[in-house]
Parts: C-alpha cells; structure tokens; sequence
C-alpha cells in the first residue's frame, strides 16, 4: 500500500475525518453550490469578506476523502487572502493536480496543498480535490451553481 | 420464478460436470493481465462484460472476410454479410424464446431499446393524463424516456416504491394499476441491487387489466435463461455487451402484433418498400424499426456470444453465479461495518455495499491498487440512492469468469481498505 499512502497521507485521513469549517454560515457574504454529476456529490461554499479579505471560508456537503479533505485545507489556508490570492491559489493548486508540476512564476506557496501532489496519477479522482475551488469561484464571482462536467 | 424452475428441471437431466473455471477463464484473453502489478479482478460485469475469443474472432473474421453492406446487394460478399446478421437474429430470436425472428429489432442496445418504443408505441398510445408505471429500482435509461415522453404527452410517471430489502412492493404495484395506465416498464433485475423482480407475477397482473409490459433485461440477459413467450411480456430489451457481446448491439423483442401497429421510429434506407416524395411505404419487420446501416459486425459478434453461453448452458452460468453471489455474500458480511445494499431473497450477480465512514470512491481507489475493478457511485440509478439515503455505494457485480478467489481478494481488499482509514 506504499504508494496508496502518498495519496491518502496522514494529513489528508486527518481533514477527511475531522473536516475543518464544515458549517453552514448563515451570514455568509458569499455562497455557491457544486455538484458533481458523475458521483452525486454535492459541495456548498460559504465566504465572509472583510476588507477586501477572505475573512471566513466554510463548506457543506460529504464526498470522499479527497473531497472532504481538499475542502476543508482550502477553508484554512484562504482565510485572510483576497480573492485575487485566492484565485492565484487555485490556479497552482489545478496545475499540481492535473500535472503533478507546481508550475514555474512567482506563484503563492502551496504549503498543506502539497499532500495533494500524487492525485495527478489518479485521473479519475482530481475532480474529487477541484470541485470545492471552482464552488469557491463561482462564489467569489457571485453566486451560482457549478458542476464538474461544465467547461 | 421461472429461472428457479428451470434450474430445478435442468439439474435433473443434465449430468453433473464439474464447472472448469480455468477453462472459462482462459476464453477471455484480457483477464490475463496484471494491473498495478496485480492479477486483474473484474468485478465491474453489471457495467459492461469481457468478450470471449470466440467473439473477437467472429469480429474479426467479419472484418477480413465478409465485410459489405446488407440487403439488397448481389454480390458474394454482401450475401455472405445478410446471411451472417439474419443468423444472428435467429439467434438472438433463440436466446430470448421469442417466437418469430422478425420479433427482435436490432438496436444499439437496451437503452435505445426503451426509446424506440416510448417514441413509437408511446407517441401512439399514451396521451393526456395517462400513466406510465415504472419502479423505484429503475436504471436512469427506464426513467428518462419515459419522463421526456410523459413531458411532451401531458402524461404522468408513476413509481411503485420497494422495500428497505430492495423489493418491489406488489401490493403498492397493484394498487397503482388503474385504468389510465397505459404501460408498465420493469427492469426484470436491479443494476443497483440485483433484485430480481417477479415479472411473471407483474404481467399477469397487467394483463388481467389489458396493460401491455416492457420489460428491461440488461441485467437479467447475463445471468438467467430467459424465455419472453414464458413470461409473456409485450417488450423486453438487454444490451450484447452485458452478455459477452461487443458494444453498441443490443436487441428489443416485441410482439408482432404490437411492432406491426407500431409507426416506425427513425426513418432511412431499409426501413422502407418504396418511396416518392408524395408517400412511403414502410417495410415489413423487422426492418420497419432498422433504419440506415446496422452495426452488422456487432450483431454478428452478438450471434457468437449466444452461442458461446449457449455451449455452457445458461442454466449452468445461472447456478454458479448464485454460488459466487452467496459466497462473496458471506465473505462481505464478516467485514465490521459493512453494510450490503440490496439484501432481496432473489438476487442476481450484484454485490452492492456501504462501508460506515468511508466514502465508496476511495473504496474503489484502494481495490483498483489491488487489481480489482468494482463500481462507485450512484449506478444511474439515483432514486435508488435517494431510497436508501446513501450518496453511493460500491458495487461489484459478477460474470461466468469470475471464481472464488477473486471474491476472496475482493473481501481481503476491503479489509485493506478499512485498514487505509482507520
């Protein structure tokens, strides 16, 4: 099981089983749904600005290990970002997923993200670790719903 | 049920052989390979089936041999190719007790099946305020078309709900049978669930209101012997490559007397006698629903899957297939926290299950390092999931192939699996 273990780190087991922020928030300044149609899963995503910061993320919704996880390292490390950090973010995040490259440029340090750096030799689970960023997205940009099978 | 008769029958008269799994095993050229280092498991049949070599070989023997266009055509070549298809169906006619060939349509499978007859006898036959009655256990494909046709027609769907088990309830069947039903559609085994449903029982009891029945057999085509003129459904659709055949053929049987009245559903070459632009004759059946060319190739690797599980005896795929399932049954039940979905007293090649805490796709992560294939996820049966407020479950659902031992490996896998998440 030594290279499921690079998948399913400490870390990620940790998260998937205690979820960080995993909360509706009631006074949410923004908020979007994600869904998933190829698994039925459904992901909802809370954020309150302050001063042009992210001040509080938090998520709804259950899914895998790799989702859950995902969603709650991503409600702690935004916390205090602009959007525009946020999106910086998300961007290197995708391409180390997708790639396994962190990408090159004066990008944010992915720091916790980096237990996800194997998920590119899962194909069929990155969408699992994105659908919670594109939720955080659509929310950041309004509002809405997103779904893995969309652009 | 009719399966369970005809098992008894059989084992009475045909002389015990030993079943030769390894003989089975060495027929499908792909289960020896490794995967992840791994003697692949395959263990995904519900969602499709590996193909015997007697297939490939009848596909490519078509393609190097015989390959031309049918019907019609003088040449050698052509002749050989309509013969090769019309075989087919015959065989096909056989495999499925219909009583005449021009019975079974050819379709891509048992999808468009199901579509073919919401759009043809449906269109006709179902009008405002009418009901379609369908199941709870219903793969998406026995939902939809009928949704999409209720939608155009002002016609409503109706669901008969099951049991905590997975069981149709009859009583709750019968109540919903009133006069403005004007189709039942029935999967005859869950995908989900691997329930086998008493279609038998649900005919008649249509019948007895002048009710017609289709019934959906992608599920049971595979793993019983099926005789439509027994069961006396008007429809009954399954998919070629649930049963050893290629992909994109299928067969829909119907009644003559029904397919007859039935206006045609795509219009082409073949399905017609004659046409000018005033007016066009259709064609006689089967060909009046065969528009454009056929997957010829398919059909004919089809005929050759039908053959194959013919030469093994369905009744004797049928008996060790519910070994496997009680089996793999008993080896699942001892894991802690595990739970099967689906626990009907008749079943049919699907292990269906949930593990306390752990979400199925990374169940299906864990097993495929292991060399097991399974499915994860909701089916395309989500009212399933709905039923039994589960987002999805992980299923592995069985073949001929399959043997003890990879079920042995499927239970160890899943003990590996709580291991990862304890």
């Amino acid at each position: 099981m030594g290279d499921l273990r690079d998948l399913y780190q400490e870390i990620v087991i940790d998260h998937s089983k205690r979820p960080r922020n995993r909360r509706q928030m009631p006074d949410a300044d923004r908020s979007a749904q994600g869904y998933n149609p190829l698994c039925g899963d459904k992901v909802a995503v809370y954020v309150k600005l302050e001063n042009g910061r992210l001040k509080e993320v938090s998520f709804e919704g259950t899914g895998c290990a790799i989702s859950t996880a995902s969603a709650s390292i991503m409600t702690e490390m935004l916390k205090g970002k602009t959007p525009e950090e946020a999106q910086r973010l998300f961007d290197r995040f995708h391409d180390l997923v997708t790639t396994g490259q962190e990408g090159n440029g004066n990008k944010p340090a992915l720091g916790k993200l980096e237990v996800f750096s194997k998920l590119n030799e899962y194909p069929a689970r990155v969408k699992c670790a994105t659908l919670v960023w594109h939720t955080l997205r659509s929310a950041l940009k309004g509002g809405g719903t997103v779904s893995t099978e969309e652009g | 049920m009719a399966v369970n008769s005809h098992q008894a029958a059989v084992a009475e008269r045909t002389p015990v052989t030993a079943w030769d799994a390894q003989g089975v095993r060495r027929d499908f050229p792909i289960l020896a390979q490794r995967v992840h280092g791994k003697p692949l498991v395959y263990l995904d049949n519900a969602a499709t089936s590996q193909k015997p070599r007697a297939v490939l070989d009848a596909l490519l023997d078509f393609y190097t041999r015989d390959c031309s266009n049918i019907h019609r055509g003088v040449h050698e070549l052509s002749e050989r190719a309509t013969a090769g298809y019309e075989e087919a169906r015959e065989k096909v006619r056989t495999f499925l007790g219909a009583r005449e060939a021009r019975e079974i349509i050819f379709v891509r499978g048992a999808t468009e099946a199901i579509n073919l007859v919401a759009w043809t006898f449906g269109r006709e036959r179902i009008g405002v305020d009418d009901e379609v009655l369908i199941t709870a256990m219903e793969h998406h494909s026995n939902i939809v078309p009928w949704q999409i046709l209720c939608e155009a027609k002002g016609a409503k769907l109706c669901v008969t709900p099951i049991s905590d088990s997975g069981e149709l309830r009859m009583d709750e069947f019968e109540k919903r049978l009133n006069p403005r039903v004007k189709l039942v559609a029935v999967a005859h085994v869950s995908n989900a669930l691997g329930t086998v449903n008493p279609v038998e029982e649900i005919v008649r009891m249509s019948h007895a209101r002048g009710i017609p029945v289709l019934v959906d057999g992608a599920q049971a085509a595979p793993h019983m012997k099926v005789d439509v003129q027994e069961l006396d459904c008007d429809f009954y659709t399954f998919s070629g490559h649930k049963v050893y055949g290629p992909t994109g053929i299928g067969a829909l049987y119907g009644k003559a007397a029904l397919l007859d009245e039935m206006p045609p559903f795509h219009g082409g070459g073949d399905m017609i006698s004659s046409v000018t632009f005033e007016k066009t004759t259709y064609n006689v059946l089967p060909y009046k629903f065969e528009a454009g060319t056929p997957n010829i190739a398919g059909a004919i690797g089809l005929g050759a899957a039908i053959d194959y599980v013919g030469r093994i005896g369905m009744e004797r795929i049928a008996a060790h297939e519910h070994a496997l399932l009680e089996y793999g049954t008993r080896a699942l039940a001892r894991v802690p926290g595990l739970r099967m979905v689906g626990t009907a007293r008749k079943k049919a090649g699907v292990l269906s299950f949930v593990l306390e805490g752990i979400h199925p796709h990374d169940v299906g992560t864990v097993l495929d390092r292991e060399g097991i294939a399974v499915r994860t996820g909701h089916h395309c049966a989500q009212p399933v999931m709905d039923r039994f407020r589960i987002p999805a479950t992980t299923r592995a659902s069985l073949a001929l192939y399959n043997t003890r031992e990879e079920l042995d490996a499927l239970a160890a896998g899943v003990w590996k699996v709580k291991e990862m998440f304890a």
